[in-house]
């Protein structure tokens, strides 16, 4: 009887966290902020329903297969949501006008002052430049 | 059970909104998004049809699910170019 109150709670809960990112999908206005919902449901909305899962079956055989599904899960999806990210950021695909605070701004910059002349340099002299250029 | 009757149908709901986005979505980014959250909602619904039918069967197909989310959408934001 209490399991069946655990399982529908947790089950209800994961499917309203999958509802959230969907609605956060929808509503939400650039890449970066509808990433931030969407993140959701993989990670904690997966951790409710396999917790749903064992709850229903109890058994402790069971619970290392489902921490290596949830474990999975917890390694791949931010190395992709990553890699979204910086794709979304590297082709503007991002509303510059709703962040409060751009990070990687300063460090673009501070790489194009460092990288930019000095990559053409190279391409015209080599290293002899690059050693004098301290040297006014 | 009709607890799996309403999570079934807020599970539904939730990937029409999310195909939505998929279908809409104005760059590639976005409706790799979306196709992540239908196969995380795709996950959930795996999981709520082995709580209903009591198996075990759909574990192996909920890992293969996330191999087949991560690898597509790293793959995709690998290749993404700026079209401007």
């Amino acid at each position: 009887m209490v399991n069946d109150v655990v399982v529908s709670v947790l089950l209800i809960s994961g499917a309203l966290l999958s509802l959230a990112a969907a609605v956060g999908l929808v509503r939400f206005p650039d890449l970066l902020s509808r990433m931030h919902a969407a993140t959701k449901p993989q990670v904690l909305g997966l951790l409710l329903l396999l917790l749903a899962l064992a709850v229903e079956f109890e058994s402790w055989v069971l619970v290392p297969l489902l921490v290596l599904c949830w474990v999975f899960q917890l390694l791949t999806s931010p190395v992709s949501a990553h890699m979204v990210g910086r794709a979304g950021y590297r082709t503007r695909h991002l509303r510059r006008d709703l962040l409060t605070l751009d990070e990687l701004d300063d460090v673009v910059a501070r790489a194009a002052v460092d990288h930019g002349p000095g990559a053409h340099r190279q391409r015209n002299g080599g290293h002899a430049g690059q050693e004098a250029d301290g040297v006014p | 059970m009709i607890v799996a009757y309403v999570a079934g149908g807020i599970l539904s709901l939730a990937a029409t909104l999310a195909l939505y986005r998929a279908v809409r979505g104005p760059s590639i980014l976005d409706r790799v998004l979306a196709l992540d959250v239908v196969l995380a909602i795709i996950g959930a619904a795996l999981v709520l049809n082995m709580i209903v039918n009591r198996h075990l069967d759909n574990l192996i197909l909920l890992v293969t699910v996330s191999v087949i989310g991560f690898i597509g959408s790293v793959t995709v934001a690998r290749f993404v170019t700026d079209r401007k």
